[in-house]
């Protein structure tokens, strides 16, 4: 019977739940949802191949299956380990994950400038949320920071190295989006930075999509680059005949002016599938067309109210969120 | 009925004896509180040539202020328009050019910066929010006006001059924040 999957049992932070052989720990837990699910910096589930970089992952398994039930001495990356029938994995119930987090929050901090207030990402930043859970308050480095010369790629897409934690989902999606990848991660160690063979600008019709792909403010929107910040802004979900992608995209508004087109993304602030197939958009959409007579608006995206996108947009006052068909 | 309050007071009108007859001692008493207040401190000031001390947090029109090289501190984050309860505030950020990099400290700069003064209630959560140490309440007053339009405070009137700075080394959130 080779159509059948083998399912398995896992416990999660006390919650049983069944998945096929061969799931990670991280998806699995995303099955469960809510404080179950470890953040994740570097694993994008609609990259194939990403994961295993950043470390904010990072769960302890207290018993290895059900054949083996031994805990495994050190925690583990949830996104990179299959989990196996009987496996009891503890997350938000364990101490350790927690103190352990809190460290790879302060390694990638270590060298990730304090310019939020300058930085474009800044509100639906994940390295934000991280440091807001597990960060404290004040730095223990006392190194300078590593600073990169300023490269320019292109006149859409904005790099910012200083920025980057190197979680390489934007070489990913070079990879497997666009047809000729220019650009990649150069050196090693402290030295890695990422960057285009000798400056040539970055142009693809899908390259755009590193902007929504990169959990830092590394990689942000140059047609958009300190026109407003997001939380003033009104995400709006739209839609447009393209030939190229699905044209399904969340156009960002201030009055009657589009400031800046994304994906569609979701909680895990992936891009979201649409009718089977994930909504890339492509660089046509994103960056050309800025006008709301190019898009037709279906109403406003339904935004979690702890964000601070949902600040000041009064639920009283504006349209109720339409729930979205398909 | 028992009364709620026993705040009422039930009216008598019983006649006045000798002595409230005569008046004089009534006048007398009512006079001696008089002359009494003569001889203690006075409690009111003459206000335009001397005016009050201020509480050293005391919140009145704001500043935007300049770093000690007469940078502009202000950023536009926004932090302050998003933490204003009454929305007064409203602003337009910029990118740095080469050439201004005498004005501004960071790479993006306010190139609008506006407070309705008519909005604003002076609670000082904009103060509270700010990041770069930019924007205080100080102890001027906002003066009276006769056009409403004249209260929408700008730049011009908001940031300190270079050669006259504002003094708010007393305010609560001087020196909190690394400035990095």
């Amino acid at each position: 019977m080779p159509n059948v999957l083998m399912m398995v049992k896992v416990t999660i932070d006390g919650i049983e739940v069944e998945v096929e052989a061969g799931t990670s720990i991280l998806n699995a837990a995303r099955k469960i949802g809510g404080d179950a699910v470890p953040p994740a910096m570097c694993y994008y589930s609609k990259l194939p191949g990403t994961g295993g970089k950043c470390r904010t992952c990072l769960v302890e398994v207290a018993a290895g299956s059900t054949a083996d039930p031994r805990p495994m001495p050190k925690l583990v990356a949830s996104c990179s380990t299959p989990v196996q029938d009987g496996m009891v994995v503890n997350n938000k119930t364990s101490e350790r994950v927690h103190n352990n987090r809190g460290g790879v929050v302060e390694f990638l901090l270590a060298n990730h400038p304090l310019d939020c207030p300058i930085c474009d990402q800044a509100g639906e930043c994940h390295l934000q949320d991280l440091g807001y859970e597990h960060g404290s308050a004040k730095t223990r480095y006392e190194e300078e920071r590593r600073t990169f010369d300023p490269i320019d790629i292109g006149n859409k897409i904005k790099l910012h190295m200083n920025r980057c934690i190197l979680c390489y989902r934007c070489v990913f999606v070079a990879n497997q989006l666009t047809e000729n990848r220019v650009h990649g991660v150069l050196h090693r160690g402290e030295h890695a930075e990422i960057s285009t063979f000798i400056e040539q600008a970055v142009e693809n019709d899908f390259s755009g999509n590193m902007i929504d792909v990169c959990p830092v403010g590394a990689l942000t929107d140059r047609t958009f680059r300190f026109k407003s910040r997001v939380w003033f802004l009104k995400p709006m979900d739209a839609e447009r005949s393209c030939s190229k992608c699905c044209g399904k995209a969340v156009v960002w508004m201030f009055g009657n002016e589009i400031y800046r087109v994304t994906a569609r993304k979701d909680k895990y602030g992936e891009v979201e599938d649409i009718d089977g197939k994930t909504a890339w958009l492509c660089n046509d959409c994103r960056f050309e067309h800025k006008s709301a007579a190019d898009w037709n608006i279906a109403g406003p995206r339904v935004i979690s109210r702890n964000s601070v996108i949902s600040q000041g947009k009064y639920a009283t006052s504006i349209e109720k969120p339409v729930k979205r068909i398909g | 009925m028992e009364s709620l309050t026993n705040r009422k007071v039930v009216v008598s009108d019983k006649p006045m004896t000798f002595m409230e007859k005569l008046y004089l001692p009534g006048i007398l008493k009512g006079m001696l509180v008089t002359f009494r207040h003569i001889l203690m401190r006075r409690k009111t000031i003459k206000y335009p040539e001397e005016t009050r001390e201020f509480a050293p947090i005391y919140r009145g029109m704001h500043v935007l202020k300049r770093d000690e090289q007469g940078r502009e501190n202000c950023t536009a984050c926004g932090l302050c328009a998003v933490a204003c309860p009454a929305e007064a505030i409203t602003m337009t950020s910029e990118e740095r050019t080469n050439a201004d990099k005498h004005l501004y400290r960071e790479e993006k700069y306010a190139s609008m910066y506006e407070i309705n003064m008519l909005r604003c209630i002076f609670c000082g959560l904009c103060e509270e929010a700010c990041p770069k140490e930019a924007i205080f309440l100080t102890d001027r007053l906002v003066p009276t006006q006769f056009e409403r339009g004249e209260f929408i405070y700008g730049k011009d009137k908001l940031v300190e001059p270079v050669d006259h700075r504002i003094d708010i080394t007393k305010r609560q959130f001087t020196g909190k924040r690394t400035t990095l």
